[in-house]
């Protein structure tokens, strides 16, 4: 798939406010941690609004056609795109009353602004189920037709945000064992469901080109796409990064993602200066931003099979052999197109 | 009424003929234009309703070239439709057809995404998904005779591989080639049940090849000159 760069942002950026969100309900709301300060609620509900509301403005830099774009409210029945957009819409008034009872109430609020507060916490947790949906009810794409996708949204979301609920939680002073302790637990549990995600679609399966052209006792391979030039279907499905790309980029999702965010918190743990967890935080969100790139650029549409691929995991650049043929063909590549007692055991001499 | 197509190919000979057709007469049709980028530069492109590829099927020399010309198969578990968040996509109660509304798509390339066979192209001049029709602004039109109330891609095929009409009548033409014929689906494992359906191509005769290229003096001298005259 085609990386939308306005797609990977959105996710990211929103993702991590939706966690940050979690978090600050979890520790003011729910009372973990210590008690903070009007100031650092305030800090902790503005950052996390204000990402939100930015990824969400970003997310609609991928529509052709923007003006429509209020309709995507329409199809909340059946359509997993309108009921992110619904949830994401529907979470502002409950996080409006409850940033308006610390605004006016300080720490301690009343009932209403709690139970709207919860309520907002909620709703962010479908936000990012409903984003994960988005992308886990294709049955056109393998790799993301799993339970995972949406698993991984929403911890990616939850370890961004606690990273961030540590950072600010620093800028005021006011970090303990409890912050970094909470971000390196949902550092590693993110890490691991990742870790699992990759596994598995390392052994994804589903249609071949057989079962795409009908013909299932047969090899099947592409002579001609009929077009000459690059075409939306190719443009959209046929990314095709470089397996050296990719495992770099793993490496890095891995590295910056998850790895030098938990070394963070662990030295904070053992006595390193609390500021440093901004260091974490902005790591994690490098390297989750390569994670969405990845997500796409490793994810393969169906409809390349009609476009040579011979597995729905093919790349389509290096389509997988069919046969001692094929090989022979590929090695004389190169050279010009001869006459037809040139192909193969084709001159039956 | 469930309107599709059935494509034979067995007889389809891969002219293209009804991918031109098509673009001819959607491009002034309810959901034109379709636009063209490019079209007198290096590389041209653009929005086409119907694509025809090319695949040789089996091994040397049991081998044979196989063209599948594709367009929207009008699924009855059309998930296009569902993903859509706008309703732009439709799928018509009455006869099956799937159609976007072109005045309520956002263009978000979802149901591209959905859609398995590759039938939704984005029009990004208009900034819109567009689709096959079915010549849905034909096959209901009074005003033409009878026999041309089909969907372009069917009337131009001038190797009549190609055939429109109801699979819900079982004496129809399409439910009768289908029945006779052993119609298959593309990618049934998906469950997007397409109504559109192929029949595979005949089992006949192999042609023997052993003979083509025999050693004569004629052949010799011109596999020797074409060995010496650069080109």
């Amino acid at each position: 798939m085609h990386p939308a760069f306005s797609v990977i942002l959105f996710t990211v950026i929103s993702g991590a406010g939706y966690g940050l969100f979690i978090l600050l309900a979890a520790f003011h709301l729910a009372g973990i941690g210590p008690a903070m300060s009007h100031g650092e609620l305030l800090a902790h509900g503005f950052a996390s609004l204000g990402m939100i509301t930015l990824g969400l403005i970003l997310s609609t830099g991928h529509l052709a056609n923007k003006k429509n774009a209020w309709r995507s409210f329409m199809r909340f029945k059946t359509s997993w795109l309108s009921r992110e957009a619904v949830f994401a819409v529907l979470f502002y008034p409950f996080a409006g009353i409850y940033g308006l009872g610390v605004l006016l109430q300080g720490s301690a609020i009343g009932p209403l602004p709690a139970v709207a507060g919860s309520i907002a916490a909620v709703l962010a947790v479908v936000t990012l189920f409903s984003t994960g949906m988005i992308y886990g009810c294709l049955k056109t794409i393998r790799q993301w037709n799993t339970a995972l996708t949406p698993a991984n949204y929403i911890m990616l979301g939850i370890a961004t945000g606690s990273a961030l609920f540590a950072a600010i939680a620093a800028a005021f002073g006011n970090a303990t064992t409890m912050h970094a302790g909470v971000a390196m637990v949902a550092l590693v549990a993110a890490a691991v469901l990742k870790g699992i995600y990759y596994f598995w679609i390392s052994r994804v399966n589903g249609p071949t080109i057989n079962t795409a052209t009908t013909f299932n006792r047969a090899t099947v391979r592409l002579l001609d796409t009929g077009h000459t030039a690059g075409t939306f279907l190719t443009d959209e499905f046929g990314y095709d990064p470089r397996k050296d790309t990719i495992d770099n980029i793993k490496m890095g999702v891995f590295l910056l993602g998850f790895i030098a965010p938990v070394l963070v918190f662990a030295s904070i743990l053992s006595g390193a200066p609390a500021g440093i967890a901004w260091l974490a935080a902005v790591s994690s969100l490098v390297g989750i931003g390569m994670e969405r790139w990845l997500f796409f650029a490793e994810a393969k549409h169906v409809v390349r099979l009609y476009h040579g691929a011979q597995t729905c995991t093919d790349s389509l650049a290096e389509p997988s052999r069919v046969g001692p043929e094929v090989a022979a063909d590929t090695r004389r590549g190169d050279a010009p197109r001869g006459e037809l007692g040139d192909t193969p055991g084709g001159s039956g001499s | 009424m469930r309107l599709g197509l059935v494509i034979d190919m067995d007889t389809c000979v891969g002219c293209h003929a009804c991918a031109v057709a098509c673009k001819q007469w959607n491009t002034s049709g309810t959901t034109g234009a379709l636009t063209d980028y490019r079209p007198y530069g290096e590389d041209p492109s653009g929005v086409w309703f119907n694509r025809i590829r090319h695949y040789e099927v089996g091994d040397y020399p049991n081998n044979k070239t196989v063209n599948i010309p594709m367009s929207c198969m009008h699924c009855q578990h059309a998930d296009c439709v569902n993903v859509c968040p706008t309703g732009a996509s439709y799928k018509r109660p009455e006869d099956g057809i799937v159609l976007v509304d072109q005045d309520k798509c956002m263009g978000c390339n979802y149901c591209a995404w959905a859609c398995p066979y590759g039938a939704r192209e984005l029009d990004r001049e208009d900034g819109v998904m567009k689709k096959c029709t079915l010549c849905v602004d034909r096959i209901y039109d009074e005003q033409l005779p009878p026999e041309e109330r089909q969907p372009a891609c069917v009337i131009t095929c001038p190797a009549h591989a190609r055939f429109f009409g109801d699979f819900d009548d079982a004496d129809s033409e399409v439910s009768r080639l289908v029945r006779e014929r052993g119609g298959v689906k593309q990618m049934p494992e998906l469950g997007y049940k397409p109504v559109n359906t192929y029949l595979p191509p005949r089992i006949t005769r192999p042609i023997p090849t052993d003979d083509v290229r025999a050693n004569k003096l004629v052949s010799s001298v011109k596999d020797w000159v074409n060995k010496m005259v650069a080109r």
